[in-house]
């Protein structure tokens, strides 16, 4: 027992231990949302970060310890963001025919989820400073903390609703656009990537390249227009 | 393959070093994106290496968010009492945000394919 705790102290502060444990609980997720056949709830990341989260909880283990060997996975979101340009390329022609469309979804999706936000907060009662918070929930994480930055939000505290909003968006959005009879694959990825960002981006290339496109397509523009809206409509009502 | 690689680091690297320089409100790897993308326009094709590199990153993409997800979960208490209100929120902002988008781009889409016709 004494020989294995020795082994365990040792391990534990090998990133190894981590990296693997990143690893393998997201291969465990995502052969369980296989098995399931894509069950919303049994999504991967949400599934995987409850059992990361449980295993750190029990080893009692800091996150700054964890991330030493996460980041080697972290990382290559940069790398993976640089590849989307693949797909885009590949679905250019589509695209462009689709421009006006896609600039007014666009333009309607991001009015949409920032302001339903602030209305549906104000009627439950939200403090003002939760919502300076939230209103950037829909753009990618960087974005969403640097413009709550800027309005007198609490960054750490929006970079909880991102990821909650990201979750929500991959769990919820194809099923419920399914209910609504939609069965395009650019309607569902542009409209996942738009308002749940990177999260629902990666639910979308699960469904197929094409959604995937769209969604990175959306989630890049959202970004940008995320931060020119949030301080305009936080402005408008007295936020900022 | 090995050069494809080294070309995706590249390319963020330029969009990080671009980012920092120009000093614009863009992230690094969003530079390399638009890098990228113009590269395989002038070229007019993506070589199959960096399709496959491309398709094997991106099937997984959700693995990639884990980390974060993880670091960020272990906030939650920040929730606090306010917790429902705040989900209850979240939730139904974020569904009505994709039915609006969804909606719209199908709307014009349906309009547009009637005028094609």
């Amino acid at each position: 027992m004494g020989e294995l705790f020795e082994m365990w102290v040792y391990l534990s502060e090998e990133p190894l231990v981590w990296l693997t444990l990143t690893v393998g609980a997201y291969a465990l997720a995502h052969r369980l949302f296989v098995l399931s056949r894509e069950f919303a709830l049994l999504n991967p990341v949400l599934v995987a970060i409850v059992l990361i989260v449980t295993a750190l909880a029990l080893t009692d283990t800091d996150y700054a310890v964890y991330f030493d060997g996460a980041q080697f996975v972290h990382f290559l979101l940069g790398p993976a963001t640089v590849l989307l340009a693949v797909p885009l390329y590949a679905q250019w022609q589509r695209l462009r025919q689709q421009w006006l469309g896609l600039s007014l979804a666009l333009v309607v999706g991001s009015v949409t989820a920032i302001s339903s936000a602030l209305g549906i907060g104000l009627l439950l009662g939200l403090e003002a400073d939760t919502l300076r918070s939230l209103l950037p929930k829909s753009a990618t994480t960087p974005i969403a903390m640097g413009v709550a930055q800027q309005i007198g939000g609490e960054p750490s505290l929006t970079a909880v609703f991102v990821i909650l909003t990201g979750i929500t968006g991959a769990i919820a959005g194809v099923p419920l656009l399914r209910l609504l009879g939609e069965r395009d694959a650019d309607v569902k990825g542009f409209a996942l990537g738009v308002v749940a960002h990177g999260i629902a981006t990666a639910r979308a290339f699960q469904h197929s390249e094409r959604a995937g496109a769209y969604a990175g397509l959306g989630m890049g523009l959202n970004a940008a227009l995320t931060a020119l809206l949030v301080p305009l409509i936080a402005w408008l009502f007295g936020l900022y | 393959m090995i050069g494809l690689i080294a070309l995706v680091l590249g390319l963020q690297l330029a969009g990080e070093l671009a980012a920092r320089l120009l000093q614009l409100p863009v992230p690094g790897p969003v530079i390399g994106m638009l890098l990228l993308f113009a590269a395989l326009a002038l070229r007019g094709g993506t070589p199959d290496g960096l399709s496959r590199l491309a398709n094997g990153l991106l099937s997984h993409l959700a693995l990639l968010f884990v980390p974060a997800g993880v670091g960020v979960i272990s906030y939650i208490a920040l929730l606090a009492e306010a917790w429902l209100p705040i989900t209850l929120t979240l939730l139904a902002s974020t569904l009505i945000g994709i039915v609006a988008t969804a909606f719209t781009l199908r709307l014009v889409e349906r309009v547009r394919q009637r005028e094609s016709d």
